[in-house]
């Protein structure tokens, strides 16, 4: 068991190392920040632009840098964004929990959808409402989520009225994003859940457990779906990286105050050390979640431990 | 027993194939004729700007802010799509099959490139990464291109890798090789004939799914150059004008829906007929 703690463990700073350094060669490909940030100012001679580099530390070398900006992120000093110098992690504050939130709300709308619906169509194989489920859930997996988000926002609060088209404010604020990213991920969850749930219904203990005489709703809901809820907790642990992804998008629909909103401004104003934090923090949160769900997988069921 | 699997049967003629086919063949027929089929789609009338759909036979989806019309553009735009759409997956296939071929059958260095590179690439969503390389290199369709090759080959690599892992101990192989067959034509005879089912399933959904990222890249004004007509990039401007022309919104988004939809049906026909065990079941 350690022995598998310690190789998950390592293969993640391996991807971390290896993440951090393919940001950090990309953004220095971009170009001398100093020029940038130098850019709107008159008459800049070169020992303003010296003077601006060795503030940001870029006379440093390459590694030193790089390991500065990795100490950075473990003491949360990300540095200042280059435009109005607000330091870079008092940004993420306030951006991480808006993304995070909405990750939960995107995530619980599609477990409690996908799960009745998945055993639904398990138990219906082949029959009318399983194909029902089937053409639903690609339909779903077809959308362009940032299109169905701007459906929604046509639909509910330009013709209805009915709820806000943008911002995060309130618990009503949070229906169309979440919604938008709950469809999208249902789609995918409820193939994984009918497929678990196949799997576990063709076992002896629910036939023992018909046999008993418990009511169907108890066999599904209670033995059945127990057993699945290892295999699928994994699923949906390790989707998070795809949703924090599609998060990302829609955050731009909704102009959610989130990570995404956060990293297209930083793109569009060329501001990398806003941008480099916002990935390393997204792919560190990934990795963790991952490893996380993975030692957790390895600790239930030691099967996985020798794959 | 009530779950027995049913007889599973091959349907070439179901249901998902004839959607599927009638959804993307006329999506494809309307993109590739649209010369011929429709209205120039760069004509700006500005007497005739915004004009609703369904009510003037010129303009049958209506018109945008510049009076151009709205079906032809979404017809033309296409082009985008379908081009990203196909050159991204043949790029990866093509890489991300030889890479995971050499790996699976050689393993030593290559297995642990394909599979950190599979490492990284589930810790960096797509979109992250495009951002990143955006910044640096700008939008355009070449490049959204390479970026979709450069984060999809490693799902084609894990896929031929698995399976070669497990073809290369087979009987047909081993003996193949006791007779002294070269490793070259054991792989191009023996081993890529018996994985292209897995394949062809994967990069049906895998152009959906591309076509899908493109959009949205365009829409974020990180995709192909807006200038150009093209789905995504039609729908970031309909955005400015949601509270008064809906349909500069609606049918865009649509076609890209019909193309996705379509290819999604025929990926899933697809694998009941060539991979009824379901290894790319997802």
């Amino acid at each position: 068991m350690t022995g598998f703690i310690v190789k998950r463990f390592a293969q993640a700073i391996f991807v971390v190392i290896a993440v951090s350094l393919i940001v950090a060669v990309a953004i220095r490909m971009t170009g001398d920040p100093a020029l940038m940030i130098a850019q709107g100012a008159t008459n800049i001679t070169q020992a303003d632009l010296d003077r601006i580099r060795e503030g940001l530390g870029l006379n440093q070398p390459f590694l030193v840098q790089y390991l500065d900006s990795l100490r950075g992120l473990v003491t949360w000093d990300l540095g200042n964004s280059f435009v109005g110098g607000t330091p870079v992690n008092l940004l993420v504050d306030k951006a991480l929990p808006a993304t995070l939130s909405l990750a939960f709300a995107s995530m619980f709308v599609s477990i409690a959808v996908s799960i009745p619906l998945g055993i639904r169509a398990a138990v219906a194989r082949g029959r009318g409402s399983d194909q029902l489920i089937r053409i639903f859930s690609l339909l779903g997996l077809s959308f362009p989520n940032f299109w169905l988000a701007t459906m929604l926002v046509l639909l509910f609060s330009i013709t209805l009225k009915w709820l806000p088209p943008s911002g995060m404010s309130g618990f009503a604020s949070f229906i169309m994003p979440a919604v938008t990213m709950g469809v999208i991920l249902t789609a995918t969850n409820v193939r994984l859940v009918r497929t678990t749930m196949l799997d576990t219904l063709n076992s002896q203990y629910i036939m023992v457990a018909r046999a008993k005489g418990l009511s169907e709703r108890k066999v599904l809901y209670k033995h059945a779906l127990r057993n699945c809820a290892i295999p699928l907790i994994t699923y949906f642990g390790l989707q998070f990286g795809g949703l924090l992804g599609g998060i990302v998008v829609i955050e731009r629909v909704f102009n959610w105050p989130g990570m995404g909103t956060l990293a297209f401004d930083a793109v569009a104003a060329r501001d990398y050390p806003v941008l480099q934090s916002v990935i390393m923090i997204l792919a560190l949160l990934i990795v963790g979640i991952n490893l996380l769900v993975d030692i957790a997988y390895g600790i239930v069921d030691p099967r996985i431990r020798t794959k | 027993m009530a779950f027995a699997a049913p007889p599973r049967l091959h349907r070439f003629a179901s249901l998902e194939f004839v959607l599927g086919f009638l959804l993307l063949g006329g999506v494809v027929f309307c993109v590739v004729f649209s010369a011929w089929l429709f209205a120039p789609p760069g004509q700006i009338s500005l007497s005739s700007r915004l004009v609703m759909p369904f009510q003037d036979a010129a303009h049958l989806f209506g018109t945008d802010a510049l009076g151009r019309d709205v079906l032809a553009r979404v017809a033309v735009g296409g082009w985008v799509s379908l081009k990203v759409g196909f050159f991204s997956v043949i790029g990866s296939v093509v890489f991300g099959v030889v890479m995971g071929l050499v790996s699976g059958y050689y393993r030593g260095i290559w297995d642990v490139i394909v599979m950190r590179c599979a490492d990284i690439q589930l810790a960096l969503p797509f979109i992250l990464l495009a951002i990143t390389f955006v910044a640096i290199l700008g939008g355009s369709l070449t490049n959204t291109i390479i970026l979709l090759i450069v984060s999809q080959w490693v799902q084609y690599a894990r896929l031929v890798r698995g399976s070669v892992l497990t073809l290369r101990e087979r009987e047909f192989i081993l003996s193949a090789r006791a007779i002294g067959v070269k490793n070259g034509a054991i792989i191009l005879r023996h081993i890529l004939p018996n994985l292209m089912g897995p394949v062809v399933v994967l990069m049906t959904l895998n152009v959906a799914n591309n076509i899908l990222l493109e959009s949205s890249l365009t829409f974020l004004g990180l995709g192909v150059d807006p200038t150009i007509p093209s789905w995504g990039g039609m729908l970031a401007e309909g955005r400015t004008y949601l509270q008064t022309a809906w349909w500069i919104s609606v049918f865009p988004g649509l076609a890209i829906l019909c193309t996705v939809l379509g290819l999604n049906l025929l990926g899933d026909w697809l694998r009941d007929l060539l991979d009824p065990t379901g290894r790319t079941n997802r």
